[in-house]
């Protein structure tokens, strides 16, 4: 559940970079998400035929706040956003660093508190940092997007062991990967590990055949999900036979 | 009176927010505006009155991830 919202499919689509508009089209639908971010910008070439893509999708708009690299950027951002798409949704970034895209944290929580105060629902972006999330969630949050790795490096989930912390350590507080993802085994990886979603968008835009990733990911995101509901089995340092010993020939 | 509308200066003679969307051939309804930096509400724009430098934001919803 985010925000009371219940998503019928746990993948977020960026909206970015795609080779044309009728690709991201077609890659929207067969990915079967229900969320798309988006951005504003000063409106250049195709800027009307992009309010009507959007609209004609179905999908719930989550806008974001990115190049913003301040707190006060970012608010006034939002409020630009939520009169333009008519949501309380934000997708909150504050950039810390121009090389690796990571969010400044301190930013953030300021920026989330005066949002979330004024009636925001806000998807931070963050790290994977715990203190990080509880200041957050003090701020007023009630869901947290911790990266996998820099944004559009598709490196995966390069520090798996801390976001499975997260997990943890954050039970019950809706959780989503955002930034970082590169392959569908690795949405499906943070899927496995109880995610409640992943958002990505370099991985599926800038694919060979965007379309078709699109829908790789969609599978790979419900498989990881079924298989975490479906209860992991516990990793072992030995083997462990799967073939019963009993009723084995002697023929040594 | 020149004004900085996107980062570009430019010559107007409209004398309030309202007034340069208008002129500028922004479709009103679909834009949002920020002024030196602070949100101004759709239903605002005829009350902030344009002064000489001041900077315009005028943002559409385009593609981002």
């Amino acid at each position: 559940m985010f925000y009371g919202v219940e998503l019928g499919s746990r993948l977020m689509l960026g909206t970015a970079q795609y080779p044309s508009p009728a690709v991201l089209a077609k890659a929207m639908e067969v990915s079967g998400t229900e969320v798309i971010t988006v951005s504003l910008r000063r409106e250049g070439s195709g800027g009307s035929a992009f309010r009507d893509l959007i609209a004609g999708s179905g999908c719930r708009i989550l806008p974001n706040t990115a190049g913003c690299h301040t707190a006060k950027e970012a608010i006034t951002t939002a409020h630009m956003a939520r009169e333009v798409f008519g949501t309380n949704w934000i997708k909150l970034e504050v950039i810390g660093h121009a090389d690796t895209l990571q969010p400044d944290p301190f930013a953030l929580v300021e920026a989330a508190r005066v949002l979330c105060a004024d009636g925001f629902e806000v998807f931070p972006y963050t790290t994977d940092d715990l203190i990080v999330g509880e200041k957050l969630l003090d701020a007023g949050c009630q869901v947290l997007m911790p990266w996998g790795a820099p944004i559009g490096s598709g490196q995966g989930l390069r520090n798996s062991a801390a976001l499975k912390t997260m997990r943890a350590h954050f039970a019950g507080v809706p959780l989503v990967v955002d930034a970082g993802i590169g392959a569908p085994s690795q949405a499906a990886q943070a899927m496995e590990m109880g995610f409640d979603a992943v958002l990505l968008n370099t991985a599926v835009a800038k694919a060979v055949d965007p379309v078709a990733m699109a829908r790789a990911f969609g599978m790979a995101v419900s498989a990881g999900r079924l298989a975490h509901d479906a209860g992991l089995m516990p990793a072992r340092d030995m083997a462990a036979a799967s073939t019963p010993i009993f009723g084995m020939a002697e023929l040594a | 009176m020149q004004v900085e509308l996107n980062g570009k200066p430019t010559e107007t003679k409209a004398s309030t927010l309202a007034e340069l969307i208008e002129v500028e051939g922004f479709e009103a309804p679909c834009v949002a505006t920020a002024v030196d930096g602070v949100f101004v509400p759709k239903a605002t724009r005829d009350k902030v009155t344009l002064t000489e430098g001041i900077r315009v934001e005028v943002l559409s919803p385009m593609q981002g991830g």
